[in-house]
């Protein structure tokens, strides 16, 4: 491809005119989180004129904000390793053997990651209220199972299928148990299946808001309830909504350059 | 790969099936109930048969929502497929620019969807955001909480800001898979740039369009919290999305019966839908 040269030089243009686009509102939100509200409302500046780190202390120091993403993150990461740890035998059996229902199984698990979130919120309240669960990060954890275990047992799938069938079978005949071999020889080869797997579940746990919210009230709530929350109430406080809003984009960026690679294989549902 | 027959599968399948059991299946059994069931309050329940169901297929209300959400959906793969695709096509092939593209493009997929939500809304008000104010500016009148219109391209940009990276993260998987061979032999037979494109590099991509559109069109079809945090569904009804319409329903006016059955009629629209799509997705992957 690199040796088409016509119309090459231009062709640089169109992903930074898309980037720009796609930057410019990012760029307003973290300008925003440097102001005070004074000058959000009452000026308009490209570039904060007194650029304050008043908005972030707001959120370091007040519990009420910081816990927002202690409880998001302790959710996320259950919900992360419960989703890996169930899809992983399940892939492998999908990548492996053919058995009585396997396809309608699959179809299946495939229309849970497209169910919409509204169906299910308010019989998800009615079920973990019955469990007494309400308000515990182990519920939000478990509803977005719904969503997050089709979309693992996808992707370990694709990736599974990547290992030659000869590896197993030469792991048996040498005495390998399953699990062993499991654990000893195959996981490791599809270490970076597991890593984008995992990945995927802490992203779609982690900006989804409908379940978690519905299913939370005060200990468990995660940060983006919480910014919903202080926008009615305390009148609209721009300049700490800002920097909330950057503090939840943080994570994200930081975690996206690890699998950058393997991102499109991920939203393929393994099957690039 | 060919796949052993082994009926001893389902035991590695066991915790999927009862994880996502408990979590899918107990509740849409929840929902079912309330579709068929009416109440006087105090947790009585009485027989309603299919009253609900007919109740929900006579209305305005769904079918407004039904075309405005369908609309929607189409209106953005119409933007997102073939935007998706002249970025993937223009992308840098090798060097430091290829990281620097796909972990700027996948910024907007990871930020928690009330805080996209959140960002156009302040992006766009007039007195403090960068885009109304610069639209007020330019003399154009925008306000997104007045005008059904200017809520409808607010909302319109906002998905397409936000989910346009994943169509060109996709069609770009499918780009790089395409052995340089190809693109020689085209060159000597002296191909045009259109004829590598309709003849190399589309059949190539048409698998990872296929997931493309497939999951734009669903996730595009029960989007709720972005739309909701821009416009709330105004002004008037005008962006209620279906997802909008049953929570409002359902949790702003506690009407559980419409509301099941509302879910049901919703589920099985999803449910059909996305067994043509897997049916397509399958057959290509057969052909392929």
């Amino acid at each position: 491809m690199s040796n088409r040269s016509e119309g090459s030089r231009l062709s640089f243009l169109i992903p930074t005119i898309y980037i720009i686009f796609l930057l410019l509102p990012i760029y307003w939100l973290v300008n925003m989180s440097f102001k005070e509200n004074t000058e959000i409302l009452g000026t308009f500046s490209l570039i904060p004129e007194r650029p304050t780190l008043r908005n972030y202390m707001v959120i370091f120091t007040d519990p009420s904000w910081y816990s927002g993403y202690i409880n998001s993150m302790i959710y996320v990461v259950l919900n992360t390793v419960i989703s890996v740890a169930v899809a992983l035998p399940a892939a492998y059996a999908f990548s492996r053997y053919r058995f009585l229902g396997d396809k309608h199984l699959f179809f299946w698990l495939l229309t849970n990651r497209m169910a919409p979130p509204a169906v299910f919120a308010l019989p998800f309240f009615q079920l973990y209220s019955a469990f007494g669960l309400i308000d515990t990060h182990i519920a939000v954890a478990l509803a977005h199972c719904l969503f997050n275990v089709p979309l693992a047992v996808w992707i370990l799938e694709g990736f599974m299928s990547g290992v030659p069938k000869e590896i197993d079978e030469t792991a048996y005949i040498d005495g390998y148990s399953f699990p062993r071999f499991f654990v000893k020889i195959f996981m490791p080869l599809i270490a970076s299946g597991i890593g984008v797997a995992a990945f995927f579940c802490f992203m779609f746990s982690w900006v989804e808001l409908l379940i978690a919210r519905t299913l939370t009230t005060t200990e468990a709530k995660p940060i983006s309830a919480i910014m919903t929350r202080t926008v009615s109430a305390s009148g609209l406080d721009w300049g700490v909504l800002a920097a909330a809003g950057v503090l939840t984009i943080i994570p994200g960026a930081l975690v996206i350059y690890f699998v950058r690679n393997y991102i499109a294989k991920g939203f393929a549902l393994g099957r690039v | 790969m060919q796949k052993t027959w082994n009926n001893k599968a389902w035991f590695l399948v066991l915790p999927v099936l009862l994880l996502v059991a408990f979590s899918a299946v107990i509740p849409l059994m929840t929902v079912v109930n309330y579709s068929v069931q009416d109440t006087f309050g105090n947790n009585e329940f009485f027989w309603n048969g299919t009253d609900w169901f007919t109740e929900i297929l006579h209305s305005d209300r769904f079918w407004d929502a039904l075309v405005r959400n369908l609309s929607f959906s189409v209106i953005i793969l119409a933007i997102e497929i073939p935007l998706g695709i002249v970025i993937a096509l223009n992308m840098p092939k090798k060097g430091v620019g290829v990281s620097v593209c796909l972990v700027l493009m996948a910024l907007p997929l990871l930020i928690p969807w009330n805080v996209v939500g959140t960002i156009w809304q302040v992006f766009g008000r007039v007195d403090i955001g960068l885009l109304g104010h610069t639209l007020e500016a330019l003399g154009i009148n925008y306000n997104y909480t007045q005008d059904p219109f200017a809520a409808w391209i607010t909302v319109i940009v906002m998905d397409v800001w936000h989910w346009t990276s994943l169509v060109v993260l996709l069609c770009y998987a499918g780009l790089v898979s395409i052995p340089d061979a190809y693109y020689q032999a085209a060159k000597i037979d002296g191909a045009s740039r259109w004829s590598v494109f309709r003849y190399i590099q589309l059949p190539k991509m048409k698998r990872v369009l296929l997931i493309a559109v497939l999951l734009r069109f669903m996730d595009s079809f029960m989007i709720y919290t972005e739309p909701f945090v821009v416009t709330g569904g105004g002004p008037g009804n005008s962006t209620t999305f279906l997802s909008i319409d049953l929570v409002k329903m359902a949790v702003g006016q506690f009407d559980l019966g419409p509301a099941a059955a509302m879910s049901i009629i919703y589920f099985l629209i999803i449910l059909l839908l996305s067994w043509v799509f897997y049916t397509v997705m399958t057959q290509s992957d057969a052909e392929a």
